[in-house]
């Protein structure tokens, strides 16, 4: 059976949750192959296992936190030349996504970015993408090389399907061009107790209409009510009200988790790009014109300092 | 010493239009207005601005690869302060996907010449982000990207990075390819100097033969990628809207109980 390369995006061995998604979509394709590099990569096998990888290949060096993309795009061409895949799959992440990119130019393919779906094809897998800030769905195939594809997080299930797992070392020779860009200093974001933006399986969000950091303490209750993650519009973003990592959209994060809450945000189709693929989306606006409405399953058009905090109240009241 | 700066900006169908596709799969370029890609302008500006803050001969030139329109973005671009522009066009790059564009950008970058070449963090259209660390690649110089802050001192280029999990500060020597987010600081508005001024800067056009590149390398025929179907997602089915009479938050909540969120 055919290998399929899956590039894993793991914290230091810890696999993030994107990766085991693209497990799922790869024993579609077929048998799927891991790849880890960097500080942990061992760690990451036994939950890659369990999720269907029947070989990681790890490889560990200093050099994949001390320079930019280049020692990745190295170690996977490596990879793809032990292997000889029939598909490499990357998760879209903004990092993963340029390594892909340089793999794809010089292994001779094609790529294809931010798929929400793939499928084994007759001529080879067939990805999902959705364009125009989600207003249209392609259906999208690489027609020449290896074909390279990355996918958004949300896109699969986790699915368990024990393998073998065997770790082997992958030997990396690195490029001229490895040391390029150095990475002189890292400050790691500090942890919110949240879920991962766009991991979370609920997220609520706030814009221009919660009117100042204090008052997205309100947006953050309502979010811890239900285990959710903190967004924001860019509006809220660029008035210093909270930090640009919780922006969602078009220059933020894509979002698509079960339920999406906006709260006093207008829905600009620069904000919709970033969430408009949420299975339910609810919003409560004081503007019943607003476009936002258009979106969704269920809108209160309301002040949402009256709104926010009943529900929030509400929901504590039901979950007891 | 002198520096020349290459900026790559992108004209693109307008986002708050109604865009859609032509019949072989194309983005549809006719019945939606074009732009400049805003994201491109944030290109410009900190070109613009590394010039100013420079004691060197800084020359900041703009490169679009695009159809006659494209002419638009680059106008802009140069009503903004760029002091010259590089159109390339050719009927045989309809349909060139990122591989493509990628060559076709370094080739004319290698041609126009270079100390430093800064793009968007993405295209408003394609969105895949991916066309600097591409021609980065191909030029063989490293890649320093999605910066939210840039600075160029002697031959060096410093910046941050927001990722993920951390914030990074990156360092580069030039020549080398940088990208920029709509981070890195408001791009400006022309002035009615730099839009009259923009009139009488050069406009180069360069076809494929220009760059040595032949037809069968770019365009729909030479693309790495094909999109087989492209359908409009059906409209969401409208939802239920009510208005909130002080019980707003406890409907919601009955809503979101009936759908098994709490
Ligand atoms: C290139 C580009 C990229 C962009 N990228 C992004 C992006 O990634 N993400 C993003 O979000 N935007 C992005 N934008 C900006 C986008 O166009 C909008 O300006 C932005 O989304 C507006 O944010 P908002 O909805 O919070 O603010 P507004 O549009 O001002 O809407 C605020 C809403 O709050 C409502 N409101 C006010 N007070 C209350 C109240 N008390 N109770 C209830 N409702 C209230 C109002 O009725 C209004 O509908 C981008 C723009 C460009 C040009
Ligand atoms: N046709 C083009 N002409 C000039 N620059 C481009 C073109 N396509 C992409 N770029 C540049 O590459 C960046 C990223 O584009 P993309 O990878 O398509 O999202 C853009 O912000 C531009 O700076």
């Amino acid at each position: 059976m055919a290998e399929v390369l899956v590039y894993v995006d793991h914290v230091d061995g810890a696999v993030r949750k994107p990766t085991l998604e693209l497990l799922t979509l790869a024993r579609r394709i077929g048998e799927p192959v891991a790849v880890a590099l960097g500080n942990g990569a061992g760690d990451t096998a036994a939950v890659l296992a369990e999720h269907g990888a029947v070989k990681v290949l790890t490889h560990e060096a200093s050099e994949y936190a001390e320079y930019l993309v280049v020692p990745k795009v190295d170690a996977l061409q490596a990879a793809v030349e032990q292997v000889s895949p029939a598909a490499v799959l990357v998760p879209s992440s903004a990092e993963a996504k340029e390594v892909a990119a340089r793999l794809a130019l010089r292994i001779g393919s094609g790529i294809i970015t931010d798929a929400v779906d793939v499928e084994a094809g007759e001529e080879g897998p067939v990805a999902t993408q959705s364009v125009f800030a989600a207003s249209f769905t392609t259906k999208s195939r690489v027609v020449k090389g290896t074909p390279v594809i990355t996918v958004k997080p949300n896109s699969a299930s986790v699915e368990a399907a024990p393998a073998a797992g065997t770790v082997e070392a992958l030997s990396v020779t690195f490029s001229e061009k490895a040391t390029g860009t150095k990475v002189t200093g890292r400050t790691a974001r500090e942890s919110t107790g949240r879920p991962e933006l766009t991991e979370a399986a609920i997220v609520v969000s706030g814009g221009r209409g919660v009117n100042g950091a204090e008052n997205f303490g309100l947006i953050e209750a309502l979010a811890d009510s239900l285990g959710a993650a903190v967004g924001a519009s860019r509006a809220a973003v660029d008035a210093g009200w909270y930090p640009h990592t919780n922006q969602v959209g078009q220059t933020g994060k894509s979002v698509s988790p079960q339920l999406y809450i906006a709260n006093g945000i207008s829905g600009a189709i620069q904000h919709r790009a970033g969430m408009q693929t949420s299975k339910t989306i609810v919003a409560i606006n004081k503007d019943a014109e607003a476009p936002i409405f258009d979106l969704v399953d269920y809108g209160v058009v309301g002040d949402l300092f009256d709104v926010v905090p009943q529900l929030t109240e509400e929901i504590k009241t039901r979950k007891g | 010493m002198s520096l020349r700066i290459v900026v790559t900006v992108k004209y693109v169908p307008d986002a708050t239009g109604d865009r859609h596709f032509a019949d072989d799969l194309t983005v549809d370029r006719d019945d939606v207005d074009g732009l400049l890609s805003e994201l491109d302008e944030y290109a410009v500006e900190q070109a613009l601005q590394i010039s100013e803050n420079s004691d060197d001969d800084v020359e900041v030139t703009v490169l679009t690869v695009g159809p006659e329109d494209a002419k638009d973005a680059l106008r802009k671009a140069l009503s903004m302060g760029a002091d010259k522009a590089i159109h390339v066009e050719d009927d045989d790059l309809h349909g060139t996907d990122a591989i493509g564009t990628s060559l076709v950008l370094a080739k004319a970058i290698e041609k126009a010449g270079y100390d430093l070449v800064i793009s968007g963090m993405a295209s408003t259209d394609g969105t895949m982000g991916i066309v600097p660390a591409l021609v980065a690649e191909r030029l063989g110089v490293p890649q320093i990207t999605l910066l939210s802050e840039v600075s160029v001192e002697g031959g060096t280029i410093t910046g941050r990075r927001d990722n993920d999990a951390a914030s990074e500060t990156l360092e580069a020597s030039l020549p080398a390819v940088v990208s920029v987010t709509d981070q890195s600081g408001e791009a400006r508005y022309p002035s009615f100097k730099g839009i009259m001024a923009a009139k009488k800067k050069p406009v180069e056009s360069w076809d494929l033969s220009d760059l040595e590149i032949e037809a069968d390398e770019v365009g729909l025929e030479g693309a790495y990628t094909k999109v087989d179907a492209a359908n409009e997602r059906p409209a969401r089915t409208a939802g239920t809207i009510v208005k909130d009479e002080g019980e707003g938050g406890k409907q919601l909540a009955e809503f979101l109980a009936g759908q098994k969120f709490i």
